[in-house]
This record gives structure tokens, sequence and C-alpha cells, in this order.
């Protein structure tokens, strides 16, 4: 890999939905590129399409037309399987609602994209007890999410998404459903994994103090971004 | 591969308390539909056994040409006697002949289970009546004494008929009757008879000096075919002639037909029921699950592993279904004594056998309900969009 590659970079990106006949763009044409190790809010109006495209860079929905790479290569093109494959290693997610296994045990659900990579089970174990630990929960792994608060849920769905290691985190309203503190809280520990583990970090948010935490804030507004850099 | 099949099979397999109304609905469904099955595989079983288990190799059955049983036949003396010197029969120490000429009238009984009227076979018997029946002994009393008004009855017709104990007094037909004895014939369909004196029957029912079957022994493999041979070259003789075992099986098929028209028909028309009641729980259990699935397959899992997890629930609770399904019927019917008409329009009492085979498949007859009521759901966990992750 050329290290001038950026990490994910969009080529005219359009993605519409037809409603009723209509054709109805989200964004049209859209360009850009994120570079390894950024930590970037995407903020903007609900309905502007943040979540859609948060799913392009995901692998789990295809633009209308352009082009998705990530580290040089296309991923727009791949097909489903290969697709589920490229983000059991690539891509950490992070979702508003944690959505956790209610059947599993913390351990258990941290566990479950080890299942997906060779790690031997000692290993995994091993694995597991780590991520727990980054995120300051090693004492809950046999909890079910329904004995955990919200924000401890929000932890447990954080060492899932890193565990088996991806470069990539992309969080969608990952504060959304918390209280002040503990959002600060998971906003803390994103920043931590973006800064001490080099996780390039995508975050979908509403809340401007939650942006504040990422290097990079990014509206997008009618179809449109704009870019601003905080340091 | 397979590690992620078994991670998403447990889940699924973990989340049925979740649904445990629906997944029981589906569970007892499939149960009934099997037992139902079960229930009738076991009548035809046991009947085929008692007809099967009834008939001789070595006795010819001599009925009236296409008389088919032996209600419908009748024999002449004259036409006995010639029989008697027939080529092909087996003969004893004084150069006789061992034949059985027989009447068989239909006689009315209470069943004790519904006390409703039932015919009964009353059958007028001869000397070598008893020696031509293998294995028939007589269990409690005596044998009737020849031209009395005495009557002897098959362990099976006191079991399931009332007023045949032993010592009791009976009107049947014209006459009243006193049981002096009770036989076992090993479970075969003759336990279901009452035997009169031959002569005394000919005389209550008027039928002069004729009859209805003969039986008789043969001499070796050849003697059916000599038997046979001989009546139809015989221009006073028009019979139709096999061996007792060949007619017993003919008997049965009745039955068997009865399983295959009805019984199948009927467990099938369930299965539809059952197999709608499967579809349904397991929609609802993906329903429920999409957010889950969503998430497992964005986070890396295979469409294939989460058919699978949703496929092994519905294939699991069909199978629980068919055990409990062969559970009742053999608990419900296995060894339960009944009787039915017979092709003769008499009563033929047997056991219900629910055996290995039928529970084999009842069994694959849930797995199967289990299967196509489980595979829209199952491809539809397949395809969940994995947009609908972002559902909340
Ligand atoms: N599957 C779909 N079919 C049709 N329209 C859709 C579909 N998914 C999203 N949309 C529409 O696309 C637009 C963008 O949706 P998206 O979820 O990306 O917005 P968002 O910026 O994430 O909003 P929010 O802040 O409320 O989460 C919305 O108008 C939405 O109604
Ligand atoms: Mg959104």
């Amino acid at each position: 890999m050329n290290t001038n590659t950026p990490l994910y970079e969009l080529r005219n990106l359009s993605k519409r939905y037809s409603r009723g006949g209509e054709n109805i763009p989200i964004f049209d044409n859209l360009n850009m590129s994120i570079e390894n190790g950024d930590f970037i809010a995407i903020m903007g109006p609900s309905g502007s399409g943040k979540t859609t495209l948060l799913n392009q860079l995901g692998g789990i929905d295809k633009p209308s037309t352009g082009e998705v790479l990530f580290e040089g290569q296309r991923i727009d093109n791949l097909s489903q399987g290969q697709l589920a494959k490229w983000r059991s290693a690539n891509i950490g997610f992070i979702f508003q609602f944690y959505n956790l296994m209610p059947t599993l045990t913390a351990a258990q659900n941290v566990e479950l994209p080890l299942l997906l990579s060779p790690v031997k089970k000692s290993e995994r174990r091993a694995r597991i007890a780590t991520a727990l630990d980054i995120v300051g929960i090693g004492d809950r792994a046999h909890h079910r999410p329904r004995q955990l608060s919200g924000g401890q849920q929000q932890r447990v769905a954080i060492a899932r998404a890193i565990v088996a290691d991806p470069k990539v985190l992309l969080c969608d309203e990952p504060t959304g459903d918390l209280d002040r503190t503990s959002a600060d809280e998971i906003l803390k520990m994103l920043q931590v994994l973006n800064k001490d583990m080099g996780k390039t970090i995508i975050m979908v948010t509403h809340d401007p103090e939650a942006a504040k935490y990422a290097k990079t804030e990014l509206f997008l507004d009618k179809g449109e971004f704009i870019r601003r850099e905080r340091k | 591969m397979l590690k992620q099949i078994f991670a998403v099979t447990a889940l699924n397999l973990r989340s049925i308390p979740q649904r445990w109304g629906m997944s029981l609905a589906t569970i007892i469904a499939v149960a009934l539909v099997v037992s139902v099955l079960l229930a009738f595989m076991a009548m035809s079983n046991g009947f085929s056994a008692t007809l099967s288990g009834s008939g001789s190799d070595n006795v010819a059955m001599v009925l009236r040409k296409g008389a088919q049983t032996e209600l419908n036949s009748g024999i002449s003396g004259e036409q006995i006697r010639l029989i008697s010197e027939a080529p092909g029969l087996s003969r004893d120490e004084n150069g006789n002949t061992i034949i059985s000429a027989e009447l068989y009238v239909i006689a009315d009984g209470l069943k004790r289970s519904t006390m409703t009227k039932v015919n009964l076979p009353l059958r007028g018997v001869g000397k070598n009546a008893m020696q031509l029946r293998e294995g028939m002994k007589i269990t409690q009393g005596t044998m009737f004494a020849s031209g009395s008004n005495e009557l002897i009855v098959g362990e099976a017709v006191i079991r399931e008929f009332a007023g045949f104990d032993l010592g009791q007094e009976i009107r049947l037909g014209p006459n009243t009757w006193k049981v002096v004895g009770i036989f076992s014939t090993g479970g075969t369909v003759f336990e279901s008879e009452i035997w009169a004196n031959a002569g005394v029957l000919q005389n209550l029912f008027r039928r002069g000096n004729s009859y209805q079957s003969v039986r008789a022994e043969l001499d070796g493999a050849d003697g059916l075919e000599k038997f046979k041979q001989w009546a139809e070259n015989e221009p006073q003789l028009s019979l139709d002639i096999q061996t007792e075992k060949q007619f017993f099986a003919g008997q049965a098929g009745s039955l068997e037909n009865m399983v295959n028209f009805v019984g199948w028909p009927l467990a099938i028309i369930m299965a539809i029921g059952a197999l709608a009641g499967a579809w349904n729980t397991m929609y609802a259990s993906v329903d429920a699950r999409i957010s889950e699935i969503a998430t497992l397959r964005t986070i890396g899992f295979n469409g294939f592993s989460t058919f699978i997890g949703t496929m092994v629930e519905a294939l699991l609770l069909a199978f629980i279904g068919g055990l409990l399904g062969a559970l009742l019927a053999y608990l419900m019917f296995n060894g339960l004594s009944t009787s039915t008409l017979s092709a003769g329009f008499t009563q033929v009492v047997f056991k219900f056998e629910v055996t290995a085979q039928s529970v084999q498949s009842g069994i694959i007859m849930a797995l199967i309900v289990g299967f196509l009521g489980g595979l829209a759901p199952s491809i539809r966990a397949a395809r969940v969009p994995l947009t609908s992750v972002n559902g909340g």
C-alpha cells in the first residue's frame, strides 16, 4: 500500500431511493477521502443521509452510482460474501442502541467477531478479557445486557467492536441513548482508542458536544459536505 | 464456518423461551399429526398381525366360487362328501381326510366399551375343527357336548363383549345357550368367535344339510395344487380354494386400505395445519430477531449461518413434537384392544401395535413438516437487509 493512499476514498458517490415512483437523491456526486488515524464526527440535520453514508463506508449498503475505495481497493462491487469477510477483518461497528445479543453474556457478545477469525479458543479468552478491561468492565464479563446500564452496554459493544482489532470503528450516534456523564466517558474512550491504538473512527452524531471529541467535523447537508478541522 | 453456524444456531435456540407459547403450540400441532398417523398405523399393524397370524399354510380354505367371505358362501352336504375324498389332502391312520365343514352365522353381541349392538361371528363346527387350528386350547371349562345348546367362546369375546362369562346363559338367535368353555388360539382372529355344534346351528337357522366353508388339511407342499386341479375338473363343484393364510391376508387388505385412504390423508391434512403453525412460529422467530440477525450479518456472519440457525430451530421443534406424538400414540394406543368390522361384517378383535418402523415414519413426517414450515422463514433470515441494523 502506497503511504499516500487514503484509507477511504469516495468517488462521485450517489445514493437515491425510489419512493412512490419518485427518485429521491440522498446525496449526489460526493467526493472525499478519509486518512488513516482520523477521528471524524459527521453531523447534519435528521434525514440528511448520515447513516446512509456510514452504511456505504461499512459495506452494508451499496451506492446507486460511484465508487467506494478502501486502501485503494473498490469495495462497492464486492459480493455479499466478500463484504462480510471484509467487514469482519476491517470494521468494528458501534450502534446507538448497542445491538447486543440479549441472551448472551458480555463476554459471549464480545466473542462473536472472534468466531469469524482463526483465533484459537484459549487465545479468544485472553482477547475477550483484554477488550473488556480496555473498556473498563472486566468485572461484568458474565452479566447479561439486561443487567447492565446503557453506558455499560455501550462499553460491551465497544469491546466487541475492537476485539478483532479492526482498523476502523464506525459509530452511529454512539451516545444518542446515554446521559451526559456516560456519554462523555464513552467519547473519552473513543478518543483513547483513536490516539493510543490508532483506530480510525468515523462517528455520526447530533450532539455538538460529542463532535468536540473528534479531530475533524464534517457537516452533511443537502447532499454537500462542509469540512472543519479542529487542530 | 462451522464455528459461526454453531454460534448462530445456539443463539436461535437460546431465544426459544422468549416465544415459548408459539413454540409449544407448534410442538403440540406436530405431536397431534404424528400421533394420529401412528394411531392409524398401529391399528393397521395390529389388524394385519392378527389376521396374518390367523391362517395356516397347511390348511385349505374352501368357499363357493366368488364368495370371498364365509358369510356369503354355501356348500352342500353332497359337495362336502365329494371333497372328503379329494386328492392332495392328508389322511389319518384310518385313511380318512381331516376336513372340517363349518357354518358361519351372525349373532348379536353387546360391546362392553360402548354398550352398542354389534355382529358377532357364531361358528358351527364338528369334531375336526379344533385340530385344524394350531395352538387352540380350552383355557377354562370344557368343550361343548355334541348336539347340545352349549357354546364355547374366544378370550377376545369375553374381553370386548358383555354376557359371555363362563356358566352364563345367553340368548343368541332363536335359542338360549350356555357358555361352557373359553378358548384361546394365541391371539388369532378365531378368538373373536363363538363356537357351537354345527348340527344344532343347521337346525336353528334352517340350513338343512348345507355348510358355508370347508377347511381341509393339505398333504405336503403340492397338496393345494393337486386339490385345486381335482376340484376344477369335478363338474359338480364350483369352488374357490386357497390356503387359509392366503384367505386371511386377503381380508386384512380392507383395513390397510382404510389406513391408506383415511389415515394418511387425515394425517397429511393435519400436517398442513401443523406446517402453517411451524411456518408462523418461525416467521415470528425471525421477526423478533431481525435486528439481532442484521447485527450478526454486519459483524460479518454470513447468510448461510442465519439460514441454518433458523432451520435447526424449526427442525428441533418438529422433532420434539414428533417424539411427543410417538410417545402419546404409544401410551394411548399400544396394546389397546379393540374390535372392528372385518370384511365379513363381523367383529374382529385385535390389539394396536405401535412399531419402531411406524415411529420412524412419524418422526420423518414431523421433520418434513419442520423443514417445509421452516424453509421460507429461514430464507428470510438469510436475507435480512443489513440496513435494518440501525432500526434500534
Ligand atoms: N431504505 C430506504 N428506503 C427509502 N428511503 C430511505 C431508506 N433509508 C433511508 N431513507 C431516507 O433517506 C434519507 C436519509 O436517511 P438517513 O437515515 O441516512 O438519515 P440520517 O441523516 O441518518 O438521519 P437521522 O439523523 O435521523 O438518523 C431519509 O430521508 C430517509 O427517509
Ligand atoms: Mg441516522
